[in-house]
């Protein structure tokens, strides 16, 4: 009922406090989503601006931000003290500035790499079109340009060849450890092949591939180059296994009552498993995901290093092998950027758990 | 009206004189496959290839080439092989050791040797400090030159005596720095081992302990103390210099005046399908080693500036211009004029000789890895197989008539085998018409008709 008595108090409710009050619940439900991305501190800094619990808001900053960053600082700090006291062969080890100015240069390189690359296209067109001049029929098509593959090429490389070989393993993973987690049988056939194939590593398993692959794949495309599908494959080898077994272990794990009560409704099979057996599963799937997208990552610079397929463990082999007073520098620069992305990734996936999952516990 | 005709009049005769340049430029050759693969390993006499992809030799010849560092020998020979490479950088022995079936087997083809000398061995500096009390010195203090591996003996006579083996390096069991140092070792009177089919490591009766490490890892091979020495090509000498770990002692040129170090190497079948392709790369390639050796050396700073980018060699400046200048530093300090250590096109070094075939051949035949004796007709047969000087030449006379190379440079009328010589440290001489009678003249090795060591 809407009287004008209750119109006014409505008027008097909404004003300052009701803002605040909102901003602080916007505040709690983006918490769990800023924390994904690392920003988890800004709860506690908003908290403390709209003047909530100063005391306890300073504590969670205290150790949201400031201790992370201290540790950083300490890292950096002890870093930029040993390093110039130990002497390589190749000069000592770069302190931060250093590696930080071969950062920018390695970002320099590559726009002058892609200068050198629009050069190259404006004379093949010149060359063209003399060529054109000079007979109708000739084949002018326009080719790729033939320079180095600079850093952040390398960087993109070797995201694809992960992805590739992470949703390849999540193909084969999650329908596998479904099957082995509805069924006793089949867990009982595909456990041995898990345990003994788990443990090998990449290493291992690269020369076969190579081989196989080279026996088996005959494509000239450059999308998909032999050497991306090496690889690919080898990643997808290594990161089957945690995927699969948490995987099964989430179907098996399963509240019974649930099953039973898919059974009372009569659900058919696939009924059952695509709303029943995978909603409930999916935490652990993809705690699975998670698990292998980041043994992927690990795999794949080790695999490119050794097969010397293009990425960035080819980038940090070249660079050892050169053998330049900035190679150091340049490999730490690979080392961080690896470290980076992993990290990304592996929120990546968090957040996408969370967004599937609708689950507090992580 | 009339001058906008007659400035398109202008215009157009402009743009027709740049047509004919442009004519010129992209040369008459039909190509059969213009876009190419070519690996090299990261060593200073890939130079060529570099030169001739910096200063768009292959982009005047229509070619698009990217040039690919490969991780070892082995991996360039089978890519070269399974096609995934077009074209590369290859060690001298390697398409004879392919061709004979020594390792991997195919038919692997050259039309152009890259480079004389630029080899060197080094030793570690503990080793080198032994070898010093040996040593003859001159009247400067220093060491006298050639180095021979008579110093080196009693130094690895000690090493035995106490029980330790005493392990080198090379790069590749058919590379060229296996002879050289299995001949520097035997000049000295050490025994590098044999190859035999049963022991295809090479070590049966071997004083030394040869063994295998990429080009690029000796330096930090040989600083994690697993070898006491190596020989391969620059900078990974120089590299040792300059890091302090270790000293080079000699220099291929000085065990063999001006021997054929790097050849570019296609397979048969490549080259019978592409035989246009493959002179339009010939002819790239001289011109770049042209541009090497022009004016004495002058462009080699400039040479040195491209070799130090990552993606070709990617060492220091100052380590690659130590040898790409003309000098060599032995000992710190102990910096000598070597102006021919790197050769890429005077004294018709990119010429295919056959008695160079040879040499390598009669090598191969002395450590055993052709196991059986062979008549003097097979040696020149084989080179005969591998060895192309006639694409070499009919590239050569493309340019010449192009006017982009003179024709005193090449050796139009040679039969392909040098004169018989002895620039061997060891004095020995050689005629590749007779290699059996070459094989003879060696104290320490197979010779021609001895059966195999087991």
């Amino acid at each position: 009922m809407t009287t004008p008595a209750n119109i006014v108090e409505v008027a008097v409710r909404r004003r300052a406090p009701k803002r605040a009050e909102r901003f602080s619940r916007l505040i709690a439900r983006s918490g769990s989503y800023l924390a994904l991305v690392g920003l988890g501190w800004l709860v506690p800094l908003c908290r403390l601006i709209t003047g909530d619990e100063p005391r306890r808001q300073l504590t969670e900053l205290w150790q949201e931000l400031v201790v992370p960053l201290l540790a950083l600082g300490c890292m950096l700090l002890m870093w930029g003290i040993l390093a110039p006291r130990i002497e390589t062969s190749l000069g000592t080890v770069p302190s931060p500035g250093a590696v930080w100015a071969e950062a920018r240069n390695l970002v320099t390189e590559h726009y002058a790499e892609r200068e050198r690359g629009s050069e190259f296209y404006a004379r093949q067109r010149e060359r063209s079109a003399a060529r054109l001049a000079d007979n109708p029929d000739a084949d002018v098509r326009i080719r790729q340009y033939t320079g180095k593959p600079t850093f952040l090429d390398q960087i993109l490389t070797s995201l694809r060849t992960v992805f590739a070989g992470f949703v390849l393993a999540t193909l084969i993973a999650v329908p596998v450890g479904i099957l082995a987690g509805l069924s006793k049988t089949v867990n009982a056939a595909v456990n041995p092949l898990v345990q003994l194939f788990k443990p090998v590593s990449p290493l291992a398993w690269l020369p076969i591939v190579t081989m196989v692959v080279s026996a088996l794949y005959v494509s000239n495309d450059p999308w998909l180059s032999k050497s991306f599908v090496n690889s690919a494959i080898t990643v997808t080898l290594c990161s089957l296994w945690p995927a699969l077994i948490n995987t099964a272990l989430g179907v098996a794990s399963i509240d019974r009552d649930l099953m039973n009560v898919g059974r009372v409704l009569q659900l058919g099979w696939f009924a059952r498993v695509t709303k029943i057996v995978l909603p409930s599963a999916l935490p652990l799937i993809f705690t699975g995901l998670r698990l292998s997208l980041g043994v992927g990552w690990m795999v794949l610079i080790a695999a490119e290093m050794l097969a010397q397929n293009p990425g960035l463990g080819k980038f940090v082999w070249d660079e050892f092998q050169n053998g330049s007073s900035s190679s150091l520098a340049r490999i730490l620069v690979a080392v961080f950027t690896i470290g980076t992305i992993g990290f990304l990734l592996d929120r990546v996936m968090l957040a996408l758990q969370a967004a599937f999952t609708h689950t507090a516990t992580r | 009206m009339r001058t906008i005709s007659r400035t398109m009049t202008g215009l157009a005769a402009c743009a027709a004189a740049l047509l004919v340049t442009h004519t010129a430029l992209a040369g008459e050759l039909k190509l059969e496959k213009d876009e190419l693969k070519l690996g090299f390993i990261k060593l200073t006499d890939m130079a060529p290839l570099a030169v001739a992809y910096e200063l768009g030799y292959f982009e005047d010849e229509g070619l698009f080439v990217t040039l690919e560092p490969q991780a070892n020998w082995k991996v360039l020979l089978d890519r070269v092989l399974t096609g995934e490479l077009d074209g590369a950088h290859m060690l001298a022995g390697q398409p004879l050791g392919a061709s004979i079936g020594i390792g991997t087997r195919g038919e692997i083809v050259t039309a152009f040797s890259m480079d004389l000398n630029g080899n060197g061995v080094t030793v570690s500096k503990e080793v080198w400090e032994q070898m010093k009390t040996h040593l003859p010195k001159g009247a400067d203090g220093k060491p006298v030159h050639p180095i021979r591996a008579d110093a080196l003996k009693p130094v690895v006579d000690a090493y035995r005596a106490s029980g330790k083996p005493f392990n080198m390096a090379m790069v590749f069991p058919v590379s060229t720095h296996n002879y050289e140092l299995r001949y520097w070792l035997a000049a000295g009177g050490i025994n590098p081992g044999l190859y035999s089919p049963a022991d295809t490591t090479g070590q049966t009766g071997a004083e030394v302990l040869l063994s295998v490490t990429p080009p690029p890892q000796m330096p930090a091979t040989l600083e994690a103390g697993t070898i006491y020495g190596y020989c391969v090509g620059e900078p990974w000498n120089q590299q040792a210099v300059s890091k302090g770990i270790g000293v080079p002692v000699v220099t291929d040129y000085e065990i063999w005046k001006n021997n054929p170090e790097k050849v570019f190497g296609v397979t048969e079948e490549w080259a019978r399908k592409y035989p246009n392709t493959h002179l339009a790369l010939v002819k790239a390639l001289i011109r770049a080693a042209i541009w090497l050796d022009a004016d004495n050396n002058a462009n080699r700073t400039k040479a040195v500036e491209i070799l130090a980018k990552p993606q070709y060699v990617g060492a220091d400046k100052q380590v690659l211009a130590n040898s790409m200048t003309g000098t060599f530093e032995y000992e710190r300090g102990d910096k000598r004029a070597v102006p021919d250590f790197n050769v890429f096109f005077r004294y018709f070094a990119n010429y295919p000789f056959y008695s160079d075939a040879v040499w390598y051949l009669t090598q191969m035949r002395r450590w055993g890895q052709i196991a059986e004796a062979k008549p003097d007709q097979w040696y020149a047969d084989t080179a005969k197989r591998v060895y192309r000087p006639d694409v070499y030449l009919a590239a050569a006379k493309m340019l010449v008539a192009e006017g982009r190379a003179q024709e005193k440079d090449f050796p139009w009328t040679s039969d392909g085998y040098h004169a018989p010589h002895a620039d061997f440290i060891d004095g020995i001489a050689y005629d590749g018409h007779k290699p059996n009678a070459y094989l003879a003249s060696f104290a320490i090795g197979l010779q021609g008709k001895t059966a195999n060591a087991h």
